[in-house]
């Protein structure tokens, strides 16, 4: 059953980043991100009630939780016609890093193995995924603000045809979801090195890598950047998510 | 019942005759008054009068003595679906000069609201109001600026969002650039300084818009504290130079340039946080949404022609109207009179119940005839059913 859910879900989400690239079929995408989500927050619920504890405690089912996040603070938004186009940026990264969950095992329903109590794992691993899914979703907008600028300095004739947010609702969007995932990344890290002290353990380069992306984003709350560079450090700090994420698997969730 | 139509408009007739056929919204209720039941519709680019009933001669010839000549080949004349068509497409801006303008479903409901219609052109303006707003909530025919001024201002929203508050510098005290911050102030946006060569000018532009007058030479001062910049003079040089732009990396500056020659150098657009648009930008950006409007009213006509089918479905169910209430005051008569055989041989209880269970058969009986007929109204079988139900239940007195 929890397996059967992960194909109304990625099917969703799959329409969803195929169907923001018209501004005809927007709407159906929104549709699709929603019954996606739906689908996909059933599954999580199923592997909650059968797991004796925290269930994502895995590379693969941490994506799982990830994704769940980033779709979930993306509808916040995103059901908003202006900001409709930020799914194309959001949807497809979404539905490949569902794939990819799913194929490393993360959506099915075995048994967790707990290294570390559940409260623990609930606080830290929900605070540090929910955090970068934060900084996914301003990446995204960081990603739209540079496009629409650029739309302005090219002085694109068909501006006003596709609208999307304007400049300053972009920026601020951006750098709010950005404070907010930095205290969530900042708990989710005291936590985790409050943790490690307890034993006898050296920092990995997951976490090496993790402390960077918050002495990024740290960098870019303290200076206020605006403009075109706010942008870019945006998506420099989310470059270090997606490395994080994707390439530093390792032994962190041995 | 029948709907006509008679009128003249920009399709048809040039403003000379139309400016003397246009009525005042007092004059054209009283004019819609002399007709029987009739709405006056007098814009700029219409006079039309809407009518129930066949006869559209007298408002024809109440046009004609208002122009002072004869209509002939000028006035359209329309009745039924073709008349309720022209009204949807109308309220919903398809018949304006510019595709979805939003005024002129307002100037549909003040004719409408100016009289006291019967309940053909009651249901069939209030029908052409809902098209109106329908086509502008399920289309984006009207989102787009269709003028230089009023796209100079969606520009710049599209950069600061919101333009409340948002501080304008006026550049020159012409027309054009005043078309442009009362387009920006009904935005929110405020007009804070108004610079131009001959005081007396800028200080009057200033006062209509609460701001204050400025020496040309004070404007790169100015810019440190203004967001938008609209400059239109006739001057021959530059007024202003990249080099006197302030860095506006941490709070966006738009300049509007819509003189010719140009005001403002170029270059200023490549200085980071600083957008200008002249206004041949402006033109192609109102030309693409002019053709975005063509493109949308396609759809629009879709709308109307669904709401057109609705209307000639209402009117011919008014046919059948007569019929069925003939129909159910016979049954109610014959009901009737055997209640009243029944009096004095029953108690107040019982004479309750059965009034009650004979009304309520009543009613089951004559609902599919009702419901049948009204289907059968919008098809060509419509005339035959009355007649059948007229023959059967021996109405024929009574129609």
């Amino acid at each position: 059953m929890v397996e059967a859910l992960f194909w109304p879900a990625v099917l969703g989400y799959g329409e969803a980043a195929f169907a923001y690239g018209s501004a005809r079929t927007s709407r159906l995408a929104t549709w699709g991100v929603r019954l996606g989500w739906l689908a996909q927050t059933a599954m999580l619920a199923l592997q909650a009630t059968r797991a004796d504890g925290f269930p994502w405690t895995s590379w693969s089912g941490s994506l799982n939780l990830f994704v769940w996040l980033v779709v979930s603070a993306y509808l916040i938004w995103g059901c908003r016609p202006r900001f409709r186009l930020l799914g194309l940026g959001v949807m497809p990264l979404a539905a490949v890093l569902f794939v990819v969950a799913r194929l490393g095992g993360g959506t099915g329903s075995r048994e967790s193995q707990m290294h570390y109590g559940s409260a623990f794992l609930v606080v830290h691993v929900g605070s540090v995924l929910a955090a970068f899914a934060g900084f996914t979703l301003a990446a995204g907008l960081a990603g739209v603000y540079l496009w629409q600028e650029r739309r302005l300095k090219r002085r694109d004739a068909g501006i006003l045809r596709r609208r999307v947010p304007p400049l300053a609702s972009l920026e601020r969007l951006a750098s709010r979801t950005i404070v907010v995932s930095l205290v969530l990344l900042t708990l989710g890290l005291v936590v985790g090195i409050a943790r490690l002290r307890d034993g006898d353990h050296h920092l990995d380069a997951l976490e090496a890598v993790t402390v960077l992306t918050w002495v990024v984003y740290s960098a870019y709350v303290v200076a206020r950047p605006s403009g075109r560079r706010a942008a870019y450090l945006a998506l420099g700090g989310f470059a270090l998510v997606i490395l994080v994420r994707l390439a530093l698997a390792g032994g962190h969730f041995a | 019942m029948k709907l006509a139509l008679v009128g003249i408009s920009h399709h048809v007739a040039p403003v000379e005759l139309r400016e003397r056929v246009a009525f005042e919204l007092g004059e054209a209720a009283a004019l819609a008054g002399t007709l029987g039941e009739a709405v006056c519709l007098s814009t700029c680019n219409r006079t039309e009068l809407y009518l129930a009933g066949d006869a559209d001669e007298p408002a024809l010839a109440a046009l004609e003595e208002r122009a002072g000549r004869s209509l002939d080949g000028l006035a359209y004349r329309l009745h039924d679906d073709a008349a309720a068509l022209h009204l949807f497409r109308v309220a919903a801006g398809l018949d304006s000069l510019v595709p979805g303008e939003g005024e002129i479903l307002g100037q549909v409901r003040s004719a409408f609201e100016a009289v006291e219609p019967g309940p053909l052109l009651d249901h069939v303006f209030r029908q052409a109001l809902a098209v109106g707003k329908r086509v502008r909530a399920e289309t984006a025919i009207g989102e787009s600026p269709a003028s230089v001024s009023s796209a100079a201002a969606a520009l710049a929203a599209q950069v600061f969002g919101d333009l409340a508050g948002r501080r304008v510098l006026l550049i020159g005290a012409g027309r054009i650039g005043e078309l442009a911050a009362a387009n920006l102030a009904s935005r929110g946006a405020v007009i804070a300084a108004v610079a131009n060569r001959t005081a007396e000018h800028a200080q009057a532009l200033a006062r209509r818009f609460s701001g204050t007058a400025v020496p040309l030479e004070e404007v790169p001062a100015r810019l440190a504290d203004v967001d938008v910049v609209v400059s239109s003079t006739s001057a021959p040089e530059p007024v202003l130079r990249a080099a006197d732009v302030p860095s506006r990396r941490r709070r966006p500056l738009f300049f509007i340039d819509i003189a010719v020659p140009r005001d403002l150098d170029p270059t200023i657009h490549e200085l980071e946080g600083c957008f200008l648009y002249d206004i041949d930008d402006l033109e192609a950006v109102v030309a693409e949404t002019l053709a975005g409007r063509r493109a949308e009213a396609e759809r629009a006509e879709q709308l109307v022609a669904e709401e057109v089918e609705r209307f000639r479905s209402w009117q011919a169910s008014l046919d059948v109207v007569p019929a069925i209430a003939s129909l159910r005051a016979r049954a109610e008569e014959i009901r009737s009179a055997e209640l009243a055989k029944l009096r004095g041989r029953l108690s107040e209880d019982e004479r309750r119940t059965v009034e009650s269970v004979t009304a309520q058969m009543l009613n089951k009986l004559l609902h599919l005839p009702t419901v049948r007929m009204k289907r059968a109204a919008v098809t060509a079988d419509g005339a035959a059913y009355v007649d059948v139900v007229r023959d059967l239940f021996g109405l024929e007195d009574e129609l």
